[in-house]
């Protein structure tokens, strides 16, 4: 078993734990660079899908996983971002002004749905957020002048030093990039006092208030960090799926980016990462699944959304941390081997808690 | 001087007056209990003191300016802090995160310095640290440092609690039944730090209480409500005494 002696308090705050992470998430860095020499083109560009929707969990995990907030709505700012960003490009603006005016609009957005939903907690608030999610699906169809309507419209593909930026490799180092970046702003806000903030709010609003937290500015705030980023990744799938048109930001879309956070397990960035990794795959995991079954099931439109909500209903159920819950309890089995105890994550008696003030 | 005062507060829920016209003042640098039986509004006015609940009558000053229309979110940064009585701590959180969420009030840094954690960001995260650390010494708490609130017994939790409330570096902390739900054993080790707050930091403390022996031990000055009114005030001794005091907790 590892033991780490800490001597400053730099390391309670620093990025990496001890020498041992930096090693093997240096590891990980490597392999990621290396990819594309050695992983076929198909690999590279579901890849970059993956981070693209890592981008987006990594979003709405402040939201829901930090701040306590559910929203069934993020399609809709993955959509905002990404008609901003391939508008603006259509004009003819350069990269380095739509993708930051696309990712600030849709904090802009989020922060205005964040604004009345501050009286809403749970599946209230889930509610209006859906509703939100409608009306700017809607809005996308029918503002023709500018968003193309049904009909939608090509992504302008960027170049720059003459790469096309929108290539699978350069496509893949730049998706990443963004993700890197993300998580790093991310991880730097977690680990200062809004951070802190947002996770008082989750746990207990009434002892934040006490505390000296402004909850109506903290919950607005969280709302548009996690639009921005949202946002950010849209400008990302703008690329990804190449054509734009308002039936891509629909409400299935909301619910796999909920599911990824579940399932990844709320409240870690490890498993925003492990949530999109598994979105990610789940298609190939159900086209690989049709085969196996049965004619008439496996030709039923909703087979797919079906997939997915059994699956949330089950983790919610069977491992409410996801996969990095799983993953730590997998870790601690190995770590402490052979004296692991079953009962080490049994939840433990919680004790009355007053709802009062709720 | 007092710190803290009540000016005729009232507050009333539908019909029920919980809190009827209280008037008290708090002196600087003393232990200040508020007794009374179950339903008697002790609770209801620490509520009004932080904020949470409006007073539909009466004011409050607090070092000699009104904090009646205070948002709740700013009662902090006043310099008063607060326990509750059913623990409202952030259970899946370490004691260390606990803590430092008690120094929000001191925080300077801006959102983006946050974003892009600057060298004074880190400068001040550590400024932070230190100041916990000193609670977390003073209140022995080092053992709990990196464990969940989620896994701490309820004896540890209120100690966690009243700790963060000391880590805000407040002028005036309300407690409200810091003794519940403890042993013995860990009501007299609250009765001591009760006497360290008073006496090392200089810190006013107002509580709510039940344990007589703990409220004989360590206040200065007792308030006896019973709905909603003030029934006596005075010494431990000349309250515990008081006949309507006698009748509130026995009947006649």
């Amino acid at each position: 078993m590892r033991f780490q002696f800490k001597t400053r308090y730099e390391q309670d705050i620093d990025l990496f734990r001890d020498n041992v992470d930096r090693f093997w998430y240096g590891a990980l860095a490597i392999a990621l660079l290396a990819a594309p020499l050695l992983l076929h083109e198909f690999w590279i560009g579901e890849l970059s899908y993956v981070f693209i929707l890592a981008i987006a969990g990594v979003g709405l995990m402040i939201l829901t996983g930090y701040t306590g907030l559910v929203s069934l709505g993020h399609a809709a700012f993955l959509g905002i971002g990404a008609y901003t960003h391939a508008v603006l490009l259509k004009m003819g603006l350069p990269l380095v002004v739509t993708v930051p005016a696309a990712t600030l609009l849709t904090a802009i957005f989020g922060a205005m749905i964040g604004f009345p939903a501050l009286r809403l907690t749970g599946v209230y608030l889930a509610i209006a957020t859906l509703a939100f999610a409608f009306i700017v699906e809607q809005a996308l169809s029918r503002w023709d002048s500018v968003t193309g309507g049904f009909a939608g419209f090509a992504v302008p593909k960027p170049e720059i030093f003459g790469i096309t930026l929108t290539d699978t490799v350069p496509f893949y180092f730049v998706s990443l990039a963004f993700l890197v970046f993300s998580i790093w702003a991310t991880l730097n806000v977690l680990r200062s006092p809004v951070g802190r903030a947002f996770v008082a709010i989750r746990d207990s609003e009434i002892a934040a208030q006490s505390m000296g937290v402004n909850l109506a500015a903290y919950k607005t705030l969280a709302f548009a960090m996690s639009a921005g980023l949202t946002g950010l990744a849209g400008t990302l799938f703008a690329h990804k799926i190449s054509f734009l048109a308002p039936d891509a930001f629909n409400i299935l879309l909301s619910i796999q980016l909920l599911l990824m956070v579940v399932v990844g397990g709320l409240g870690s960035i490890h498993g925003a990462i492990f949530g999109a990794i598994f979105v990610g795959a789940l298609p190939q995991l159900i086209a690989i699944l049709r085969d196996f079954l049965p004619g008439t099931i496996a030709r039923q439109p909703g087979l797919e959304p079906g997939i997915f909500g059994t699956i949330l209903v089950l983790f919610i159920l069977f491992e409410p941390l996801g996969f990095y819950g799983r993953w730590r309890k997998i870790k601690l089995y190995f770590s402490l081997f052979p004296l692991y105890k079953r009962a080490t994550f049994k939840r433990q008696k919680s004790y009355t808690k007053s709802e009062r003030f709720r | 001087m007092n710190l803290l005062e009540a000016k005729d507060v009232a507050v009333q829920f539908g019909g029920i007056k919980a809190v009827d016209g209280v008037s008290f003042s708090v002196s600087e640098g003393k232990v200040f209990t508020i007794i009374g039986p179950n339903g008697a509004g002790k609770t209801t006015l620490f509520n009004l003191i932080s904020r949470i609940y409006e007073p539909s009558h009466g004011a409050l000053y607090y070092a000699g300016s009104e904090i009646t229309n205070v948002a709740p979110h700013k009662v902090a940064a006043l310099g008063i802090a607060r326990t509750f009585q059913n623990i409202e701590l952030f259970e899946h959180a370490t004691v260390l995160q606990n803590l430092l969420l008690g120094r929000h009030a001191h925080r300077k840094s801006s959102l983006v310095s946050e974003i892009l954690f600057t060298p004074s960001v880190r400068r001040m995260e550590v400024e932070h640290r230190e100041k916990v650390e000193k609670v977390i010494d003073f209140l022995d708490l080092e053992h709990y440092r990196d464990s969940l609130i989620a896994g701490l017994p309820y004896g540890v939790r209120k100690v966690v609690e009243l700790g963060r409330a000391l880590c805000t570096e407040p002028k005036l902390l309300l407690l409200d039944e810091p003794s519940s739900g403890l042993n013995t054993e860990e009501t007299e080790d609250m009765a001591f730090w009760i006497h360290d707050i008073k006496n090392d930091l200089g810190i006013t403390v107002l509580m709510v209480e039940h344990d007589m022996a703990l409220v004989s031990e360590v206040s200065d000055e007792v308030l006896a409500l019973n709905y909603g009114r003030v029934i006596a005030t005075g010494t431990p001794r000349e309250v515990q005494e008081h006949p309507e005091v006698v009748k509130a907790y026995l009947g006649t």
